[in-house]
């Protein structure tokens, strides 16, 4: 079996989607959490530029058009769920996730 | 070419998977950090320069240092960094729902048929992504720095509530 390096791109990328999940699902601290999700967002960067480079018909700059957005509104997305962490703290002096299970402020 | 992406791969999923796995947050985000300088590496690899350096600005640069004040400002005594470990039985479907994930992506990846990739790399230079990031994706341009800008206001207004408040409704 011959595998292409767009191959390997895609299978580097799929790993640090699992291991993103696997961070997620299993740890219950939200910072630990959030940094799951954020490393599953860089798995898919990964792919827009895997597929820029190695892609059947490359065009010119559009893959990496798409990453410079999906960056920016990542960085949107940990600022604001940092900001939610710090809040939840606030309310119950602790951020574990099975402890923040109330609606009421 | 693929030693260093193997090399690349390498560093970069080691050290995601250990600084998930750590249980001092502090050593978790420097890692993560470690990882992320990985992925700029990869995007140098693949010839996008720009991108490469944008995930240093913006992760390497800004998102760990907030991380960083997110863990400091959240622990509950001056050397509380440690969390407690955590439950077995969670750890363990985690690791079961992640395997099956990876299992099912590493298949469809391995057994798909890719087309040959181009010869060269495209060629994409700085002045040309600004061009078309002016002209023709004038309008996401605009959108985004909206978007930004809304979510950091935002941002700034969940984390200063003002402290009597939540004082008085705990008392």
């Amino acid at each position: 079996m011959n595998l292409s390096p767009l191959h390997l791109c895609l299978l580097f990328s799929s790993a640090l989607f699992c291991i993103g999940l696997i961070g997620a699902l299993c740890r219950s601290n939200t910072i630990l959490v959030l940094l799951g999700v954020e490393l599953m967002l860089n798995a898919a960067n990964l792919n827009f530029i895997a597929f820029w480079r190695f892609g059947p018909a490359p065009s010119a700059e559009t893959g990496v058009i798409f990453v410079l957005f999906s960056i920016a509104v990542a960085a949107a997305e940990a600022a604001v769920g940092l900001a939610l962490v710090i809040s939840i703290y606030r309310h119950q002096q602790n951020i574990r996730l099975q402890e923040a299970n109330r609606l009421k402020g | 070419m693929i030693f260093v992406l193997t090399i690349i791969a390498f560093l970069t999923l080691a050290t995601a998977a250990v600084a998930l796995a750590l249980r001092n947050l502090i050593h978790s985000a420097l890692l993560l950090t470690v990882s992320w300088s990985g992925i700029a590496a990869f995007y140098l690899w693949a010839g996008a320069e720009f991108v490469a350096f944008a995930q240093i600005l913006i992760y390497v640069g800004a998102i760990s240092m907030v991380v960083l004040f997110a863990v400091l400002l959240t622990r509950r005594s001056r050397d509380d960094f440690a969390i407690a470990p955590e439950s077995v039985g969670r750890a363990v479907s985690a690791l079961i729902a992640g395997g099956a994930v990876l299992g099912v992506l590493f298949g469809a990846v391995v057994s798909t048929r890719l087309p040959d990739p181009p010869t060269s790399a495209p060629v994409v230079t700085v002045r040309r992504l600004g061009l078309q990031l002016m002209s023709p994706h004038a309008a996401a341009l605009l959108v985004v720095g909206a978007l930004l800008t809304v979510a950091l206001l935002g941002a700034v207004v969940l984390a200063a509530t003002a402290r009597r408040d939540a004082t008085e409704d705990a008392g």
